[in-house]
């Protein structure tokens, strides 16, 4: 537990700020109330919603061959973009952290770029370089290689941002020590950087995968959506919903919903975890 | 220095995350700054000053309003609930809040469909009584809250937990009451996280699309709201639209990249 918390703790045994601690609980039951109306009972009601027609049913929507082509791709380009991720990613945290450069702070800005950037808008984008009118040599418009691509655009911010703090903080005596007892860069990067950065990297890549399985803004535009090929769950979802099958669209919600949740979990398990090693 | 990698391969690696970063990000958006502007800057403001773009830009707004209040005040409320409150749920409603970074556009387009829609939980009193949520302002309201709603708490609860109780303690005991204590010591103490959160909150309110998608219905002039309207002019052919709406959209965000800046200085301080 927290030191604040313990005080908080002693505080309320010994009966003093009491007046004061009511204040926070009601706030406290109101916030939840806001937050069920508006978070919790719908996403209750999708998974409500996918099992009126039994498990039958659910199992039909989620194995119908459209639906779960839609869904395999989309984990395996998510796979695909989370590993990208986690080389460029790191490299660029360690590019902005250890490296000088002119220029630096304005990169540094703009790696929250995609952040803030509506999601239409990188689709877009990227259409406008690397697509059929675009002045790049190549076109990827409507392939598989352009939704890794949006996709790559919009998750980048996470490993990088989740990495760098880390690396700032990392105690430069031990890689010198090891430098001095002859150690080669590439031995002290992999040996001594590198196992204290995998909880950071491993953070920032599972909220970007979390990310990746059900972006949907930055897709639909320069995917062409085409079944079998280049789409991906939510833009088959949005296709269900559009054509009035809520409940199959809900079975497919509630995997995905599942899959989010559970990379979710595993974040905070892995920045738990990487808090205790601190202490 | 000697725990460093030599210059050469020090030169190598900036320049791949610097190529990378061009390719990815900063040529892309260039591209279409340069597209807008590429006839002048005539026909990009005739785009963006149609009836239908000054439509989609005022219910940008309007949401920005509604749901950016609504969120710093639940924002702040649950992240002192969490922080300095004791009560029953805490543990899983603090790990319910994220919810919304986990979940699809999408799925949270029809969840709000499957209870505020006209056949759905609360959808049929509402449908009753005449109101339309679903495919309609008031329905768009509720996904841009939902997808904006936890940055508050997630910027304000590490901040609250970093200050401790020991001002508000000694502001109590010195009679206080609890809103004093709250305006004059908690507040001031947080803002710097509350601002970001709000920060962080405006962009993605801003930007939502598939949310807002699935629950508005799309109705030209009526419930397109800015980035519906990008969708909308580039299916319909107009580039030039779709580009400098976009283009609208991009100084915002770099409007935002540079209050989170100033504010980033401003916390190291």
């Amino acid at each position: 537990m927290s030191a604040p918390a313990e005080t908080i703790a002693l505080a309320h045994r010994a009966g003093r700020g009491r007046r004061r601690l009511a204040t926070p609980a009601v706030g406290g039951a109101l916030a939840t109330a806001y937050l069920s109306l508006i978070v919790l009972v719908p996403l209750a009601a999708v998974v409500a919603e996918s099992t009126t027609g039994g498990p039958s049913a659910f199992w039909r929507a989620v194995t119908g061959d459209q639906a779960f082509a839609a869904m395999r791709f989309t984990v395996i380009v998510s796979v695909v973009v989370v590993v990208v991720n986690i080389v460029t990613g790191t490299l660029i945290a360690w590019v902005l952290v250890r490296d000088e450069f002119p220029g630096k702070r304005l990169v540094n800005a703009l790696i929250d770029l995609p952040f803030a950037l509506p999601t239409i808008v990188a689709g877009l984008v990227l259409l406008a370089l690397y697509g059929p009118k675009g002045p790049a040599p190549f076109d990827i418009g409507f392939t598989r290689i352009a939704v890794a691509l949006a996709l790559l655009f919009v998750t980048l911010p996470f490993v990088v941002r989740s990495v760098q703090p880390v690396l700032m903080e990392l105690d430069r005596e031990m890689e010198e020590a090891a430098t001095s007892l002859g150690a080669r860069p590439r031995t002290v990067f992999a040996r001594i950087v590198l196992p204290n950065l995998v909880p950071a990297i491993a953070a920032g890549a599972g909220l970007a995968f979390a990310r990746a399985l059900g972006e949907f803004g930055s897709v639909v535009l320069i995917s062409g959506n085409i079944p079998f090929k280049t789409e991906v769950a939510s833009v088959f979802l949005f296709g269900q919903i559009e054509s009035d099958n809520t409940a199959g669209a809900a079975a497919v919600s509630v995997v995905l919903l599942v899959l989010s949740f559970v990379l979710l979990l595993f974040v905070s398990w892995v920045s738990t975890r990487g808090l205790r090693r601190e202490r | 220095m000697s725990g460093s990698p030599s210059r050469a391969s020090r030169l190598t690696l900036r320049a791949i995350a610097l190529g990378y970063l061009a390719a990815l990000l900063a040529i892309p958006v260039a591209m279409v700054f340069y597209r807008t502007f590429e006839g002048g800057i005539g026909p990009a403001l005739d785009a963006v000053t149609t009836p239908a773009a000054q439509h989609a830009f005022w219910l940008t707004c309007l949401m920005v309003a509604i749901a950016v209040p609504l969120n710093t005040i639940f924002g702040v409320g649950l992240a002192l609930g969490l922080v300095r409150g004791r009560w029953r749920g805490k543990t899983l409603v603090s790990a319910l809040v994220d919810l919304p970074f986990a979940v699809s556009p999408v799925v949270v387009g029809l969840a709000l469909i499957l209870v505020y829609g006209n056949s759905g939980w609360i959808g049929t009193w509402f449908a009753e009584n005449g109101v339309r949520v679903i495919f309609s302002t008031p329905g768009m309201v509720l996904a841009t809250i939902f997808v904006s709603l936890p940055f508050v708490v997630r910027e304000v609860v590490p901040v609250l937990r970093e200050i401790g109780v020991d001002q508000e303690e000694a502001a109590s005991t010195l009679g206080a009451s609890p809103a004093q204590t709250f305006w004059r010591v908690t507040l001031p103490a947080i803002r710097w996280g509350v601002a970001y959160g709000v920060i962080l909150t405006t962009a993605r309110a801003l930007g939502e699309f598939g949310a807002v998608a699935v629950v508005s219905g799309k109705i030209e002039g009526q419930t397109e709201t800015m980035t519906l309207f990008v969708e909308q002019r580039f299916q319909a052919f107009d580039l030039t639209g779709a580009y400098a709406a976009s283009v609208v959209l991009a100084l915002l965000a770099l409007a935002v990249i540079g209050t989170m800046t100033l504010l980033d200085r401003r916390k190291e301080m």
